[in-house]
């Protein structure tokens, strides 16, 4: 069995609520792992050892439990997959607006991928339930191929966001105008206009969704195997 | 270089539909796709490019085939579609899709499908996905300024463009028929275009087009097992004509050079662009 545990450091539980949104593929995933740790599913207070952490919310630098939980994740995982926008890119608990000021007082936050090194990165606020299922299901058969581009969007951490799009694929003459972009885009930051995304920076929170999302930043060769 | 990616067969095939025929661009076959499955419950909605005035282009989820007809006919200009995917399943609550799009676009759908990131709860309700063939595309001030300073024809009076036999024609609505070499229309292409290798929409569950056809027909390739269920359901229910490929002029060798030819010169350009440094898509 493997063993999973699911951390939360600052974070809203959207994401946990994204791995309960999986329905019935949740026990398909539930019987074939262990989970070991889950602050809301399992009863247990300390991390133990584990294969695989998911680690939802990012790092309040005000608040020493939070680096001392984010730093003893790192000691005890094999793996550590920043699952959500908080964890790997800081998210909205870094770039919130519209007045949603961070409550009571805490003022700065890191995305774990900032604080300590992760091996996966799940996109999006929330990221889809079905990603959630997909990256653990590929973790578990160990299939790296599928992996890769999670691994990658590890290591780019917070330098992700709607600007990507612009700078990686607008202003590089390779953006056709799909609009993948604007749909992947939880906040409705990105609207289409003449074939081209404009991002509301107003309204972006840097959630990675858009430009792993796009086709033409990434494509994977396995995805040409349709049937 | 394998000039069509993978496919279960290909046919030549034109609607049966009198009100698809008047207004398709060729043989009618998405619209009659679309129309056949919202008709017959296998489609509850389905994302078309909509004829937005003057051959503008903008994304939109039909649920009726009335809808869909309204889409009809080739816009070469750039549309958008994925952008209205996820409203299709949110706001129109549909449950079973079709998307229709260009190559890149159907590369788009296949990559949300298997990296559904951003889109909670939505490859599992895409039930097809037909692909256009495509060359290359126009933003809309290019194609303006094909129709308009080089076929002298204002965009309000065009009824219907369309592609072949080397040229780019305009067909007025007082029955003119203005036409440009296509020679002279590269400038104003999208260059994005330029470093797409895929001219038949390879990862669709059914592909078609034009080329290869006589006129009025399309050249429709049956990729998946849910493409070919819903193909031959049609071509049952009397919905589509359909004659073998081997059968029609100028047929399938047409479609493999053009294929090839786009495969070519775009590998070409990807080369180009990674000796520059520049990033290059896949």
């Amino acid at each position: 069995m493997v063993k999973v545990a699911h951390v939360q450091l600052c974070s809203c539980c959207g994401c946990l609520v994204s791995l309960a949104d999986t329905y019935e593929k949740l026990l398909d995933v539930l019987n074939s792992i262990e989970l070991v740790y889950c602050q809301t599913l399992a009863d247990a207070r300390e991390i133990p050892e584990c294969d695989i952490a998911l680690v939802e919310g990012s790092v309040c630098l005000d608040d020493h439990h939070s680096l001392e939980v984010a730093e003893e994740v790192r000691k005890k995982a094999k793996i550590v997959v920043a699952l959500g926008a908080c964890a790997a890119t800081g998210g909205v608990t870094r770039y919130c607006k519209g007045n949603q000021m961070s409550k009571p007082v805490h003022s700065s936050f890191s995305p774990l991928t900032e604080v300590i090194k992760v091996d996966l990165a799940i996109p999006g606020c929330p990221p889809s339930p079905e990603a959630i299922v997909s990256v653990i299901t590929a973790a578990l058969n160990g299939d790296m191929e599928y992996l890769q581009p999670f691994a990658e969007f590890a290591e780019l951490g917070s330098e992700a966001c709607g600007c990507d799009v612009i700078s990686k694929v607008v202003n590089k003459s390779l953006c056709m105008g799909c609009g993948t972009c604007a749909s992947a885009c939880p906040t409705r930051a990105i609207e289409m206009l003449d074939g081209r995304p404009n991002i509301l920076k107003e309204l972006c929170i840097k959630c990675g969704a858009c430009s792993v999302q796009c086709p033409r930043i990434r494509f994977p060769g396995l995805i040409e195997k349709i049937e | 270089m394998n000039p069509f990616g993978a496919y279960k067969k290909v046919v030549s095939a034109r609607s049966t539909l009198k009100e698809v025929l008047k207004k398709s661009q060729d043989g009618g076959i998405v619209s009659t796709a679309f129309i056949y499955g919202l008709e017959n419950n296998l489609l509850d909605g389905v994302v078309v490019a909509d004829n937005a005035g003057e051959f503008q282009a903008v994304p939109k989820v039909a649920t009726t085939p009335e809808e869909v007809l309204e889409a009809a006919g080739t816009k070469y200009t750039v549309c958008p579609n994925i952008s209205v995917l996820k409203s299709a399943v949110r706001e129109y609550g549909c449950e079973k899709i079709g998307v229709v799009g260009t190559p890149c676009q159907v590369r788009a759908i296949r990559k949300l499908m298997k990296y559904p990131v951003g889109f909670r709860h939505v490859p599992d309700k895409i039930a097809l996905v037909i692909g256009i063939f495509c060359m290359e595309n126009f933003p809309y001030n290019g194609l303006k300024l094909i129709v308009e300073e080089h076929c002298g024809v204002k965009m309000e009076d065009v009824v219907k463009m369309d592609i072949g036999k080397g040229k780019f024609w305009v067909y007025t609505r007082w029955g003119e028929t203005k036409t440009v070499k296509l020679k002279e229309t590269h400038p104003y292409e999208q260059i994005a275009c330029h470093v797409c290798t895929d001219y038949t929409a390879e990862l669709a569950d059914i592909s078609t087009g034009s080329v290869g056809s006589p006129d009025g027909w399309s050249t429709v390739f049956i990729r998946t097992a849910k493409g070919e269920e819903i193909f031959n359901k049609m071509v049952e229910d009397g919905y589509l004509e359909v004659k073998p490929i081997e059968e029609v002029k100028p047929g399938l060798g047409l479609v493999e050079k053009l294929a090839l030819q786009k495969k070519e010169k775009n590998a070409k350009e990807i080369e180009h662009r990674k000796e520059l440094g520049l990033p290059v898509p896949y």
